[in-house]
C-alpha cells in the first residue's frame, strides 16, 4: 500500500526523523495561510501516488503568500500527468506547503527487504535526488549497503559504514546514525516494504533533513496496522481497482482490449502473455483467487465488463480448489446481469470440468469454448464484436 | 525415487480441523499420503475423521506418532509461529500453504531456520507432490499427475498445474513437483531443488517456471550453468506486466532491471536452459529436448 508524502513525513517525524516544517492545503486560501505561517517563501508539492512530479510541474516554488495562493489555484483541481500515470493523469487535490530550504547537498537513503539475502538492507548514496536505479546502473560504486540481521537489529557500525560511505562531514555522522536508527525502527514497527528518503538533504546551515519521503507498506502486514490502512487515498487509485479490492479480487487495469479472468496469479500472467503472443493486448490482470465462490467469480467478471476498453473476454480456469461448475455459475450470473455484448472465450480444465461446460452450454449464452491455452489465445485474438 | 517427499513421509497437519485443513487432509489421504497426526491447539485428544489423532502441540504429535513432515494451514497472523513450532519439534520438512504472512515475520522465521534441520517449502505455495511415491503434501489436484521422471519446480500454483497437465498429456510423468511459492522470500528457492533433482537418479529432466520480480531466476541460472548435467526447460511469466505493480503474488513485482521476464529468460537461456516459446508449449518443448538427446 502507498501513502502520500505528507503522511510519510508525519510518520517519520513521529519516529524522530527531521523533516521540513510544513502543512497540507486543499484550497488556495489555505496555501496562502500556510505560506504566511512559514515566513513567505515556500514550496508547493502535489500530493499524488505517482513519481516524476517535479518534471511534470507538480512541485512549484512560491516567493510570497500571494504567489502561493495563485499557484495553488492553478494546481488544485487539475489532473497531474507524469511519466508514471498514463495520459489521463491522477487527481491533484492536496498540496504539501513546505518551508523553502537552502540546500547544500542531496543524498539518498532507503530500507527494503532484500529477497536474496532475506533480510532488510539499508542503502545510502552520495548521489541523491535522482532515480536510484540510474545510479545503480551508471555508477554502482556510489551506493553503499548495510544488511541488517534481524537477530541484532540495526547497529551503529552499520550506520557508520553508510555515513562514511556517502562522505558525510564528520559532525553529521552522529545525527545521521540517529536518523538511520529511527528509520529502521519505523520500517520494522509499521511493516514497511519500502522506506525511502530521496533526497536526504544537508542544508547550507548544516542540518540533515528528509526533503522527500516515501513509505510503502507490506499489504500482508496491514491487518495489524489499522492506523496505516486508514491513510489509503482511494481517489488516487483506478476506480475499478478499488472496486476489485473491496471484492477481494486481485485486479490491475492495463491498456488492451482483452479482458482476462483467471484463477491463480501465475496462470493469470501466463494468460496475459499468451494473449499478447497471439497479437492481442490484455486489458487487465485478474486473479479470482483459489477459494473463490460463485459470487466472487461473478463480481470479478463484472469488474472486467465494466471497463469500457474491453472488447472481448478470455476466461481461463484451471479447476483445483475452485471447481469449474462453481466458476461457470458465476460466469453465467454476471453475464445475465450485465447483458454482455462482447465475445467470451472460455477455457476450463480440472475439477468438475464437465459440469462446468454443461452449465455454460445450457445458459444459451454465446460462449466460445476453447480446448487448451493456445486454442483459447487464438480464438480470443480472432474474436470480434 | 523422488525428492523431499516420498514413501517415508509421515505427515502431521497443523490446522487440521479448519475448513481448508480438513478438506485438503482428506484429499492427501485419498492420494496415498500417510497422514499420521493433526495439530489444533485446544483440540488435543480428539480424533479427525475417527482415524487421525489430534494434538495440542507439534512436539507431542512427533513423540506419539513419529511424524517427520508438516503441512501447515494456519491463518496468516499465526502462520509464522506454526512454522517455528514445526522447526522446534525437529521435523525434516514443513510445507506452508498460507498466503499473506507479513514479510518481516518471514525474515525472522528464515533466520531462525538457518542451521536447523527443517526444510521449509512455501509459504503461499501449492506444496509438493511425488507421484511415484503416491505422496502429496499440498493442495494441488492429484489426478493430473502421473509417475515418471520429470522434475517440476515453480513459483506459481495453477500455472504449475497447467504445466503438469501438459506433461501428463504427452505421456511425460513426474518424479516430484514443487511449488516454492509466490512470496519474495520463500523458505526454499530454486537452487536447492535444482541440486536435488540433479542428484536424483530417477529424475531425467527439469521444468522450471519463474515469475517477474526479484532475481531468483538469475541465481538459478548460475546453478544450471555450473552444476546441472540434466536438461532444463524454463518459462518465466509476466512479460506483459507493468513495472511497479504487484501481480497478485507478493513477490511478482518488477522493481529493478533484474525483475523483468526478459532479463530472467536471457539469463536462463545463457545458462543453457531451453526456453518454452509460450506457456502453452512447456510440455512440447520438453518432449523435443528429450528427443534431441535420444
Amino acid at each position: 500500500m502507498k501513502i502520500h508524502e505528507y503522511q510519510a513525513k508525519a510518520l517519520m517525524a513521529e519516529f524522530g526523523i527531521p523533516v521540513p516544517r510544513g502543512g497540507l492545503a486543499t484550497a488556495p486560501a489555505q496555501a496562502r495561510a500556510r505560506a504566511q505561517e512559514l515566513g513567505g517563501k515556500v514550496v508547493l508539492k502535489a500530493q499524488v501516488y505517482a513519481g516524476g512530479r517535479g518534471k511534470a510541474g507538480g512541485i512549484r516554488v512560491a516567493n510570497s503568500p500571494e504567489e502561493a495562493e495563485n499557484l495553488a489555484g492553478q494546481m488544485l483541481g487539475t489532473r497531474l500527468v507524469t511519466h508514471q500515470t498514463g495520459p489521463e493523469g491522477v487527481p491533484l487535490s492536496k498540496l504539501l506547503v513546505e518551508e523553502a530550504l537552502d540546500i547544500h547537498k542531496e543524498l539518498y537513503l532507503s530500507i527494503l527487504v532484500d529477497g536474496c539475502r532475506r533480510m532488510p538492507v539499508m542503502m545510502a548514496s552520495e548521489a541523491g535526488g535522482v532515480d536510484i536505479e540510474e545510479v545503480a546502473r551508471i555508477s554502482p560504486e556510489r551506493i553503499v549497503r548495510s544488511y541488517i540481521d534481524p537477530v541484532i537489529g540495526f547497529q551503529p557500525f552499520m550506520a557508520r559504514r553508510l555515513a562514511y560511505g556517502m562522505n558525510l562531514p564528520g559532525e553529521l555522522v552522529r545525527p545521521a546514525t540517529q536518523l538511520m536508527a529511527n528509520l529502521y525502527k519505523l520500517f520494522m514497527a509499521k511493516d514497511c516494504s519500502l522506506a525511502e528518503i530521496n533526497p536526504l538533504v544537508i542544508t547550507v546551515d548544516g542540518r540533515l533533513l528528509a526533503l522527500d519521503a516515501k513509505l510503502n507498506f507490506d499489504d500482508s502486514g496491514l491487518f495489524r496496522h489499522p492506523e496505516i490502512r486508514e491513510l489509503r487515498d482511494t481517489e488516487q487509485e483506478e476506480p475499478l481497482e478499488v472496486e476489485a479490492s473491496n471484492q477481494n479480487v486481485s485486479y490491475i487495469k492495463l491498456d488492451g482490449d482483452v479482458g482476462c479472468m483467471v484463477n491463480g496469479a501465475g496462470l493469470a500472467m501466463a494468460t496475459m502473455d499468451i494473449v499478447k503472443l497471439y497479437g492481442a493486448e490484455p486489458a487487465n490482470f485478474l486473479d479470482v483467487g483459489g477459494g473463490a465462490n460463485e459470487q466472487q467469480v461473478a463480481a470479478a467478471l463484472k469488474i472486467i465488463l465494466n471497463d469500457p476498453k474491453v472488447k472481448r473476454v478470455l476466461i481461463n480456469i484451471f479447476g483445483g480448489i475452485l471447481r469449474c461448475d462453481v466458476a461457470a455459475r458465476g460466469i453465467v450470473a454476471a453475464a445475465m446481469e450485465t447483458q454482455v455484448k462482447v465475445p467470451m472465450v472460455v477455457r476450463m480444465r480440472g475439477t468438475n470440468v464437465d459440469e462446468g461446460r454443461q452449465i455454460l452450454a445450457e445458459s444459451g449464452m454465446n460462449i466460445i469454448l476453447a480446448s487448451d491455452l493456445r486454442d483459447a489465445a487464438q480464438k480470443v485474438a480472432a474474436a470480434r464484436i | 525415487m523422488s525428492i523431499i517427499a516420498d514413501e517415508n513421509t509421515r505427515l502431521v497437519v497443523q490446522g487440521i480441523t479448519g475448513n481448508e485443513g480438513s478438506f485438503h487432509t482428506r484429499r492427501c489421504i485419498q492420494y496415498g499420503t500417510q497422514v499420521v497426526a493433526g495439530v489444533t491447539p485446544g483440540k488435543g485428544g480428539t480424533m479427525f475423521d475417527d482415524t487421525i489423532p489430534v494434538f495440542n502441540r507439534v512436539e507431542e504429535a512427533v513423540k506419539e506418532t513419529g511424524a517427520n513432515a508438516s503441512l501447515i494451514f494456519v491463518p496468516p497472523a499465526f502462520a509464522a509461529d506454526a512454522i517455528l513450532e514445526a522447526a522446534d519439534a525437529g521435523l525434516a520438512l514443513a510445507v506452508c500453504i498460507t498466503e499473506g504472512i507479513p514479510t518481516l515475520d518471514m525474515v525472522a522465521v528464515l533466520r531462525y531456520l538457518e542451521g536447523k534441520s527443517t526444510r521449509l517449502i512455501g509459504p503461499n505455495c501449492p506444496g509438493i507432490i511425488s507421484p511415484p511415491a503416491r505422496c502429496k503434501i499440498g493442495i494441488m489436484p492429484g489426478d493430473i499427475h502421473h509417475p515418471g521422471s520429470i522434475g517440476v519446480v515453480s513459483r506459481s500454483g495453477t500455472l504449475t498445474y497447467e504445466a503438469v497437465a501438459q506433461l501428463t498429456e504427452l505421456g511425460l510423468g513426474q518424479s516430484t513437483c514443487i511449488g516454492i511459492g509466490g512470496d519474495p522470500t520463500p523458505g526454499t528457492d530454486f537452487i536447492p531443488v535444482l541440486r536435488l533433482f540433479e542428484k536424483d537418479p530417477d529424475t531425467e529432466a527439469v521444468v522450471l517456471i519463474g515469475e517477474i520480480g526479484g532475481s531468483m531466476e538469475q541465481e538459478a541460472a548460475e546453478v544450471i550453468k555450473n552444476e546441472m548435467t540434466k536438461p532444463v526447460v524454463a518459462f518465466v511469466v509476466g512479460a506483459t506486466a507493468p513495472p511497479g505493480r504487484r501481480m497478485g503474488h507478493a513477490g511478482a513485482i518488477i522493481s529493478g532491471a533484474s525483475g523483468t521476464a526478459k532479463a530472467k529468460l536471457e539469463a536462463l537461456q545463457a545458462a543453457g536452459a531451453t526456453i518454452a516459446p509460450s506457456p502453452a508449449e512447456i510440455g512440447l518443448t520438453l518432449r523435443e529436448v528429450l528427443k534431441g538427446r535420444g
